[in-house]
């Protein structure tokens, strides 16, 4: 099963690949239905181990990447359903693709914590949402970088290999927004639930463990991403830069904060 | 015209005779020109006519052209040659030499460049599918039309659909205005409801306002030197006139702004700008400005969310564009010359000796392959009787194919063949 899902997943990478040189319709179309075939193989393979081990699947490297990948391809084709913006497939299949082979690379490794963690409530609110903001906010990265390359074209009045192939200022901006949103939202959730787990086992809301002062940073670059557009209508350029530098944060607290630093969340990515 | 009647023997032809933008000045095309009254009479007429059978007329402003199918082609243009003339009392002689006649193929040919738009005189441009399509329905719908003019329809709106598909030819813009729909298009995406400034007059100015009506833009704005002129003009685009001075105002709240003045100064400058940036709330304004001297200050592309498009930006876009298009049109006409082979094959098979043929062989594979899995299911047949059930197979396809190949052959002999041959080819369904 889990060969077939990542079978999928690259069919639909290389499908969009050949969309974004070719600009043909049945690629993309192909990619999209990959995609959806790679995210049911996916949900299945998640809801079978679920089920097997009484736990969500995310006790150490192999397994949170596994999500990561789920939650990417979920968060994707939310999107591309309301959206419609075909061109992102070419950012999201790659990317899912990767979490999902990174996480094939990592051993799978025995669960380090006593069961009670794992069956909590709370665990698996904290895992589910902030997984699901994340990949949010990954697509509202790609969003931002795809704005960048069409705004660039535009103004500089040079309309290379992405101008033809990129949609409209409006609807990226548009998408990038929606993404944060939603992303911010999870993210909010997911840190609260975060807070109240930590209050029912370690009984305290915070430890200002390092992993806990990264995420306090990232959630504050997208409060203040928008803040900023609510207020002041910071949109386009600037937004764009924010909404990368933001996930780049993110990405640092969901790994390099794990790899570099101590903290309570380690083993969760261990390998 | 004898090879192919050797080949063939003699059966309907496909003929096409016209004229286009490349043949024939604006002046003998206004003449010929037909509105749909006209043209529907015409049909009548030409259909009535002993040397055509089938009739289809086609009418724009760059082209005219009679496509029909008849048992003597060149009978059938002289007609329809005659028929224009009368009915547009411009002697013969006088656009004789403008027209082209193609026969069989090079019509087939014709037919599919048209409707593709590779004939046209802004190659790619999409309306010309839709002309032709109406054009065909007006002739389905006085019955002009037959088995061969329908089935080369269908192939060329088929043919159309894929040049359109496969190749990029209708992608780009390739004038000032197309031009500054496009980027607009890149920037805002839905031109839906969008408010217009513009400023000055002139007629690629107002073209371009025009094509945003028809995105459905939204408000719009005219500001002029003279008031009055700018009340007629707003008046034309249902808009409202603003002065000069209010253009600072507006600027808070148009997104796109055409400006097309005599002026020798910047008409908007960078402050003018940068003044109400802040208050559009990050929202994008696009300035296109078709003036020379130029009326809007460049360097109002460096804020943030504006973009300035001049005159010679816009002319880089369609050069761009042009030099992409004729690289799609090879395809494309790779695309049509597929058609043509496709379309003459077709034609070869509605005579009578490959019809029959092919009928008979279809009905006799049906028959081989039923007997022979029928046999290899039976056991303890002698040779003698196996055989005995194989010719009673053969038997069977000879009686079945009996009767249509003399329905095909009697109705050859009369006028309709093509119909007789469409009719049989469809009913065995020889044409997959």
């Amino acid at each position: 099963m889990d060969i077939v899902t990542g079978l999928f997943y690259l069919a639909s990478a290389v499908a969009y690949m050949l969309y974004l040189f070719f600009q043909k319709e049945r690629f993309q179309e192909s990619g999209y239905l990959f995609f959806g075939g790679g995210f049911l193989c996916h949900t299945l393979t998640l809801i079978m181990a679920s089920i097997r081990t009484g736990y969500l699947p995310v006790h150490n490297l192999h397994e949170t990447l596994g999500l990561a990948a789920w939650a990417v391809a979920l968060v994707f084709l939310f999107l591309r359903q309301r959206y419609r913006i075909k061109i992102m497939g070419v950012y999201a299949a790659p990317l899912a693709l990767l979490a999902y082979v990174a996480a094939m690379q990592v051993p799978d490794l025995p669960p380090t914590q006593p069961e009670a963690v794992y069956t909590n409530f709370w665990f698996f609110a904290h895992v589910i949402t902030i997984f699901l903001g994340e990949a949010a906010l990954a697509m509202a990265c790609g969003a931002g970088i795809l704005y960048l390359l069409q705004e660039n074209a535009i103004k500089e009045k040079k309309r290379g290999f992405f101008y033809r192939r990129l949609p409209s200022l409006e609807q990226l901006d548009g998408m990038g927004y929606t993404s944060i949103v939603v992303g911010f939202s999870a993210l909010t959730l997911g840190l609260v639930t975060g807070l109240l787990y930590s209050k029912l086992i370690w009984h305290r809301f915070i430890s200002w463990d390092p992993k806990e002062v990264w995420s306090g940073i990232s959630w504050l670059i997208y409060a203040v991403l928008i803040h900023e557009r609510l207020v002041g209508g910071m949109r386009g350029r600037k937004a764009a830069w924010l909404a990368i530098t933001g996930f780049a944060v993110l990405l640092f607290t969901l790994f390099g904060v794990n790899f570099f630093m101590d903290g309570h969340h380690g083993e969760f990515t261990q390998f | 015209m004898s090879a192919w009647n050797e080949r063939y023997g003699v059966m309907r032809e496909i003929v096409l005779t016209g004229l286009n933008h490349k043949t024939a000045p604006v002046e003998i095309r206004e003449r010929l020109a037909m509105n749909r009254q006209e043209c529907m009479e015409a049909i009548d007429a030409l259909r009535a006519h002993p040397h055509v059978d089938e009739v289809l007329l086609f009418s724009t402003c760059n082209r005219v052209e009679v496509l029909m199918a008849a048992k003597d082609g060149d009978a059938a243009v002289t007609a329809a040659k005659a028929y224009i003339s009368d009915l547009k009392g411009l002697p013969v002689e006088q656009f004789e030499s403008s027209l082209y006649v193609h026969h069989r193929e090079e019509a087939v040919r014709h037919m599919f460049s048209v409707a593709s738009s590779l004939d046209s005189m802004v190659v790619g441009e999409p309306q010309i599918l839709g002309q032709v399509k109406d054009a065909y329905y007006l002739t389905a719908s006085k019955k002009a039309s037959g088995p061969l003019l329908n089935r080369l329809m269908h192939r060329t709106f088929h043919m159309a659909k894929r040049v359109r598909s496969e190749t990029g030819i209708g992608d780009s813009a390739v004038s000032i205005s197309y031009a500054a729909i496009e980027l607009a298009r890149k920037i805002f995406g839905d031109l839906d409801g969008r408010k217009i400034l513009l400023v000055g007059a002139g007629e690629m100015a107002e073209l371009a306002v025009e094509h945003l009506i028809h995105h459905h833009a939204g408000d719009i704005l005219v500001a002029n030197r003279t008031l009055e002129r700018g009340v007629k003009l707003a008046e034309r685009f249902h808009g409202s006139a603003i002065s000069l001075e209010e253009i600072p105002e507006a600027l808070k709240e148009v997104d796109i702004i055409i400006s097309s003045t005599g002026s020798t100064a910047y008409v908007i400058t960078n402050d003018m700008v940068k003044q109400v940036i802040k208050s559009r709330k990050g929202r994008s304004i696009f300035f296109i400005d078709i003036a020379v001297p130029r009326d809007i200050d460049p360097a109002i592309n460096r804020l943030s969310n504006a973009y300035v498009y001049d005159i010679d930006d816009l002319k880089e876009v369609i050069d761009g564009n042009i030099v992409s298009r004729n690289a799609e049109a090879v395809k494309a006409t790779r695309i049509v010359e597929e058609g043509v082979v496709g379309f003459s094959h077709w034609m070869e098979g509605l005579s009578t000796v490959p019809t029959i043929k092919a009928m008979r062989s279809k009905v006799e594979t049906i028959a081989v392959d039923e007997v022979e899995k029928t046999l290899s299911g039976l056991s303890g047949l002698s040779d003698a009787e196996r055989a005995a059930i194989r010719r009673m197979g053969q038997a069977i396809v000879t009686k079945v194919v009996h009767d249509p190949i003399r329905f095909i052959k009697e109705g050859c002999h009369n006028r309709d063949e093509s119909h007789v041959l469409s009719y049989a080819r469809s009913i065995f369904n020889l044409d997959e």
